[in-house]
């Protein structure tokens, strides 16, 4: 299956703050189209390794390559359009603005129509804005959130608004697309929808993806790869039934075994 | 088809000003308002320049700035030297008034917009102090006695001006370099997340608040014969955020009417110059306690005439303001 260049390789990576190795030494590869996912205990590290994958901490050991490029170093509005896109563990949706206008915020590094056109309301500006509600409208449609297009954000019942937050990450046309705990505080049901979800976004937009969840239903159900975290060290990698049965895995989740 | 609704809402605001202009210039021409209006006029208009340049810092891209009046100092001196001492005529004046001020915003603005939090604050206060002290300091200008300025400052100015501001801060907000800027407002990480260039933006509604800031000080300062530092002091920074605060965060139309209704119970509470703060504190609290979200909230004039629709922008409802 791999295909010989990977899509985001990461490095040696490692992050400190004063004393605290809050990461250390990790290494991920991940080839295009792949579904990999990223588990581990409370406090291991994973929501840190995603805010140095975009930008949020810099890394002070390793480097992070998405196709090649060096990633390190730049700042996250970069490295989103460089094409990792990320939703949050808790969701950060912007909670004034409309369910399109959320779209379309992610569209704008994509916008013709400079400031200034703007302002003076030249030609450039109207038909970049009327573009943007035309894609945005279109893109709501594919994950049938139109109906919720005027509406606030911040007033969508909790499952739309994860759904939101994953389709404004896919509006910023990523290559990687990171979820952080997708399935926090949905119900058997909405993790079901959750899951044909990510799939359908998989197909349809070519992605690969990363994702972390402490869902393991879930993780083991739609990941090929799965690394394991333990106090900022990666301890395991594999499929996830090598994962399951990895000693190694069970001892970080359950503890050790009394000998 | 939208667009065309869009600006036919344009005009129908445009000529409503315009006819507003038309009566108050003919009510002055006609001799029907006497001074103390006239006056009490332009310095509401002035202080709505203030609320909406403000508005776009704090209320839009969430910002919190607490020097504007600085910005409003920069302004009525620089231009005040470019009348006064060079000569110029009154348009160069405020346009170079403005230009300074923009430059003094980005000095301040760039370093401490790149970082989050509280430092915005700490320096544009910082700034507003700094500002009034070499002002009083600069023998040039006059110092503590002031600086003599010609009265240039009248109805058509003062009215052109609001006009420019409000349009281009509308014109700003609903795009989507203002939608950028409310990101930001909303959540920063989430906007530096979905590749917006944070720092651009917030430097940029800054640099163009402080913009207009400094237009409003031309204004300002050929509108009274003299500017002294103390009319720029700490108090007058607040007096401005107060403006936009209790308008609401987010609503031009309602900065714009908490600046004309506060400036207008502050200069009728002149004549009781004993119990002045205290009548006007008691309104701010009581507004407070009982719209903590603000006159207007989020919301602006126009949604509630179009409604059901989202709101656009409270664009020219500003100027009917200037009438009460």
């Amino acid at each position: 299956m791999e295909t010989n260049k990977p899509l985001l390789k990461v490095d040696n990576i490692g992050i400190r703050f004063g004393g605290l190795r809050a990461v250390s030494d990790v290494n991920i590869e991940l080839f295009p189209g792949e579904m990999a996912g990223l588990i581990g205990p409370n406090g291991a590290g994973k929501t840190t390794f995603f805010n140095m994958l975009t930008g949020v901490y810099v890394p002070t050991e390793g480097q992070i390559l998405l196709n090649g490029k060096k990633l390190n170093n730049l700042p996250p509005y970069k490295i989103t359009r460089n094409g990792i896109s990320r939703t949050f563990q808790n969701i950060r949706l912007f909670g004034e603005l409309s369910v399109i206008d959320n779209v379309k915020v992610a569209y704008h590094s994509q916008a013709k129509h400079t400031l200034f056109s703007s302002i003076l309301r030249l030609p450039g500006h109207f038909s970049g804005e009327k573009e943007m509600e035309e894609k945005a409208t279109e893109f709501l449609k594919i994950f049938n959130l139109d109906r919720f297009k005027d509406e606030k954000a911040k007033n969508l019942p909790y499952g739309q608004q994860r759904r939101l937050e994953i389709a404004r990450a896919l509006a910023a046309n990523p290559k990687l697309l990171l979820l952080d705990e997708p399935a926090a505080g949905m119900n058997p049901h909405e993790t079901k929808e959750l899951m044909n979800l990510i799939a359908f976004i998989r197909e349809q937009f070519n992605l690969t993806v990363l994702l972390i969840e402490h869902d393991m239903p879930l993780v083991m159900g739609v990941c090929e790869r799965i690394y394991v975290l333990d106090h900022g060290q990666l301890i395991a990698e594999g499929t996830p039934s090598e994962i399951k049965n990895n000693p190694k895995v069970i001892e970080a989740y359950l503890g050790e075994e009394v000998s | 088809m939208a667009i065309f609704k869009q600006a036919k809402h344009f005009w129908t605001y445009i000529v409503l000003s315009l006819v507003i202009f038309g009566v108050i210039q003919f009510m002055i021409t006609g001799q029907m308002l006497n001074l103390f209006y006239v006056n009490t006029l332009i310095f509401i208009a002035i202080n709505i320049i203030l609320a909406v340049s403000l508005h776009l810092i704090i209320g839009i891209t969430g910002q919190f700035s607490i020097g504007h009046a600085g910005f409003l100092a920069v302004g009525a001196y620089a231009s005040g030297i470019i009348t006064m001492k060079l000569e110029l005529p009154f348009a160069a004046a405020l346009l170079i008034g403005g230009l300074v001020a923009a430059l003094a915003g980005f000095i301040i603005g760039f370093p401490s917009l790149r970082l989050r939090g509280d430092y915005l604050a700490i320096a544009t206060l910082g700034f507003g102090e700094i500002v009034r002290i070499v002002f009083l300091n600069l023998d040039y200008v006059g110092g503590a006695s002031g600086m003599q300025v010609n009265h240039l400052t009248t109805w058509p100015w003062v009215f052109g001006c609001i006009l420019i501001a409000i349009l281009v801060i509308v014109n700003f907000t609903n795009s989507t370099h203002g939608r950028a800027c409310i990101s930001i407002r909303e959540d920063e990480t989430a906007a530096d997340a979905m590749g917006i260039n944070t720092t651009y933006y917030k430097v940029a509604a800054f640099v163009i608040g402080a913009f207009f800031a400094g237009i409003a000080g031309g204004l300002y300062a050929h509108n009274f014969y003299i500017i002294q530092p103390s009319n720029f002091g700490f108090l007058k920074s607040f007096d401005i955020l107060i403006f936009v605060v209790l308008g609401g965060l987010g609503s031009l139309s309602g900065s714009v009417i908490a600046a004309v209704l506060l400036t207008v119970v502050s200069t009728f509470l002149q004549d009781y110059p004993e119990t002045r703060m205290i009548i006007y504190s008691i309104v701010l609290i009581v507004v407070m306690l009982y719209r903590p979200q603000g006159l207007m909230g989020t919301k602006e004039i126009t949604s509630i005439f179009s409604k059901g629709k989202r709101s656009k922008g409270g664009a020219k409802d500003g100027n009917k303001q200037t009438v009460a």
